[in-house]
């Protein structure tokens, strides 16, 4: 029997520890139970016991396929799940990838330098000594008498000859169309656009009163910062007024600090470093900006404006220091920054020459052109614009004249650079030219705007172009050899009062400062800022035909007032008469002449004017001619009822 | 050789033409009517030059190959015809026109 019930005898295969399993061994089946044995050391073993007989081992094994057989099912513990403390959430990396490391190595050094040889002398062959005239003479009668050399020299000499004689034909390298690129008109619209805006870095912002450029080169921009508004100052407002870098204008470059807050700031165009500023509470203040952002100087305060320093200007001296300011306590001071405790100079802005100070005008602004060294002119806060000599003997003659025609303060007040004769002011809506030979009203005019005109310059480059600034935010450019009623471009640059402009002396760039303290820098297009053909004569054509024409209306108006005065003294003349027969005759007959005598010689001023005009307005000419008739029909009796007969 | 002579005479009295120089391919000028220093200045300089614009012909188009070069300036132009790589090549200098 090959299967008797043999003595089995368990054997039993496992893993280290041994196991512990009944067998039934019954049949002779090896029937393996699978067990669980919690060893000693707290692991769990999952163990597989199967039996084999004895004499089965080393038998060939016969692989037989049969149903998955559930060997060991464990059932999870919860009892075990309380030895844990849950962790959520759970941090942990997971990476399926290789870890790689960084690391960054530096080279040293290598400097590298490039160098050239010199040819001196050519590749002559060994047994050719260079130096030796005999021997390289005989080498090139050599190298001549080979064949392809001739060869060679007759093949280079005919494409050298055909490239020689296309250079003697024509010119092939020449500039056509030279003469056009002189002419160059620019066709295109005049724009511009903003480049950069400098924002007041205070949270308390207060607005930009006066910019300054920097003289050299023009990278710097000098801003003043103040509250203008009558005591309304918000309170913790720092007094500090800036100088920006154009290129950062994140972070001003140098900040100045004064007492007060400074109204107006001006670089002195000799000496780069100073900086002059005139102060909310009048006093004058100056810098020095290589020795930083306190101030240098300070006039003192008993000497000084008693109100807003509105205007300082530099003035041209040999040394440099002299500068004057003015203010709308009336009176316009000059100093010498060496000695600024006190003023050198004081002149009463008093239009009535009396030196007194209650009828004084307020000064809002102020004017010097350095190629007219003597003369300056002050805007007051009353609209009159007062020309004064600073080289005057007496002080009341200081006052030369006057030009009135705002109805309101004149904010800004600059000469033509081209033409001096010529300025402009700037006040009340509208913005005016004026010419200091016509006193009692400006030459051309804008119209009425919609807000108040707060500043005006000319352009450094073109004599007819100006830019003006207004309560709404907007800048005008005014062109008027292209366009007299309306501004050649208008800008919305913010939506904030703009308070002051200021033009770069190349004409292109143009910085605002606004009411919220942002200055914004402009750039012009080229057509504005180049100066066009023949713009110079048509600009001073204008300004004399203007002139002119006011002159022509002066005239006309003086005689109106005379004719008025004669009407008043005819009937003064009619009551006395009465009282006073003889006498009067006489006197009345000789003033009757003088009169005439007066209405004769301004005749003839007017019929040579109206012969020298062109298309004049046909009023004056018409009237001129009935008064030349009524002259003649005059007679001679009593003056001025006749006088005002005829002349009506 | 007396081609050779009559060429470079015709070629020197054309208008303009300052002065001709003949290079071979060392470097050596065998035939100039310049003074010595300016035609070794000259050899030198431009036989670099015109290897470079030869090869850089080539490169861009092996096919093709550098048949003149004219280096105009301010002054003068330099015009150089290049023989065959072994051999010579002719520089001349020519006025430009002026405008």
């Amino acid at each position: 029997h090959p299967l008797l019930p043999a003595p089995t005898r368990l054997r039993t295969w496992s893993g280290p520890g041994g196991t512990c399993g009944d067998g039934e061994g019954a049949g002779g089946v090896p029937h393996p139970i699978p067990s669980l044995r919690p060893p000693a050391a707290g692991t769990m073993e999952i163990v597989y016991v199967y039996v084999k007989k004895r004499s089965e081992f080393g038998k060939q094994c016969n692989f037989s396929d049969r149903q998955a057989e559930l060997n060991i099912d464990i059932a999870p513990n919860p009892e075990l799940a309380k030895q844990f403390v849950e962790r959520n959430p759970v941090d942990t990396g997971i990476q399926c990838s290789v870890s790689m490391s960084e690391h960054e190595a530096n080279t040293e050094r290598f400097e590298m330098e490039t160098r050239g040889v010199n040819h001196i002398e050519g590749g002559w062959p060994k047994d050719v000594n260079p130096l030796e005239l005999e021997q390289t003479i005989r080498f090139r009668k050599k190298v001549e008498k080979d064949e392809n050399y001739i060869n060679t020299i007759t093949q280079l000499g005919s494409i050298m000859e055909h490239c020689i004689k296309q250079n003697n034909a024509i010119d092939i390298y020449e500039e056509y169309f030279n003469d056009e690129e002189a002419v160059e008109v620019m066709e295109e619209a005049p724009s511009a656009k903003t480049i950069n805006v400098f924002r007041d870095p205070q949270e308390i912002k207060r607005a930009a009163t006066h910019l300054s450029w920097h003289p050299d080169g023009n990278r710097k921009l000098a801003v003043a910062y103040s509250c203008l508004d009558f005591q309304r100052a918000p309170v913790g407002m720092s007094n500090d007024s800036y100088i920006w870098d154009l290129e950062n204008p994140n972070k001003p470059e140098l900040a100045l600090k004064p007492s007060s807050p400074l109204v107006t700031l001006e670089y002195n165009p000799k000496d780069s470093h100073v900086l002059l500023g005139g102060c909310y509470n009048g006093q004058i203040a100056c810098w020095d900006t290589r020795k930083g952002s306190l101030v240098a100087d300070l006039s003192t305060l008993e000497f000084s404006h008693r109100d807003p320093v509105y205007g300082t200007i530099w003035l041209q001296s040999k040394t440099g220091t002299e500068c004057f300011s003015a203010s709308t306590d009336g009176q316009v001071m000059w100093w010498d920054i060496r000695k600024i405790s006190e003023p050198t100079e004081v002149v009463i802005m008093d239009i009535t020459r009396k030196e007194q100070l209650e009828n004084a005008l307020g000064a809002i602004s102020l004017e010097f052109e350095p190629t007219l060294p003597t003369k300056f002119m002050v805007g007051t806060e009353q609209g009159i614009v007062i020309s004064c000599n600073r080289k005057a003997k007496t002080p009341a003659e200081k006052i030369v004249c006057t030009f009135s025609g705002h109805h309101g303060p004149i904010y800004a007040l600059q000469r033509n650079p081209f033409y001096p004769k010529n300025f402009l002011t700037v006040g009340d809506w509208t913005a005016r030219i004026w010419s200091e030979d016509s006193r009692e009203s400006s030459i051309m005019w804008t119209k009425y705007h919609m807000a108040y005109l707060t500043d005006a310059a000319w352009s450094p480059v073109r004599p007819a172009v100006f830019f003006t600034t207004k309560m709404d935010g907007t800048l005008d450019i005014w062109d008027f050899v292209f366009k007299q009623c309306d501004p050649a471009l208008s800008l919305k640059v913010c939506d904030e009062a703009l308070f002051c402009l200021r033009v770069q002396d190349n004409g292109c760039l143009i910085a605002c400062g606004s009411q919220l303290g942002t200055t914004t820098l402009l750039e012009v297009s080229s057509g504005l800022s180049t100066l066009q053909r023949n713009e110079k004569n048509t600009a001073s054509s204008m300004f004399e035909r203007e002139t002119r024409r006011e002159k022509i209306l002066e005239v006309r108006h003086r005689e109106m007032r005379l004719k008025e005065k004669g009407r008043a003294e005819g009937r003064d003349e009619e009551q006395r008469d009465e009282e006073l027969a003889t006498d009067l005759e006489a006197l009345v007959s000789k003033a009757e002449d003088e009169f005439f005598d007066i209405i004769y010689a301004e005749l003839k001023k007017q019929e040579a004017d109206a012969i020298k005009l062109k298309p004049t307005p046909q009023q004056p000419s018409s009237e001129e001619g009935q008064v030349v008739q009524e002259a003649e029909e005059a007679t001679g009796e009593r003056g001025g009822d006749e006088e005002e007969e005829d002349l009506a | 050789m007396a081609e050779v002579e009559e060429t470079l005479k015709r070629i020197q009295s054309h208008k303009g033409v300052i002065g001709t120089v003949v290079v071979n391919a060392e470097g050596i000028p065998i035939r100039t009517t310049l003074d010595n220093s300016t035609t070794v200045q000259y050899a030198g300089l431009l036989h670099q030059l015109t290897m470079k614009a030869k090869s850089t012909v080539r490169d861009i188009d092996p096919q093709n190959d550098l048949t003149f070069l004219r280096i105009r300036s301010k002054k003068h132009e330099i015009m150089v015809a290049p023989g065959n790589l072994a051999f010579h090549f002719l520089v001349k200098l020519s006025f430009c026109f002026t405008r």
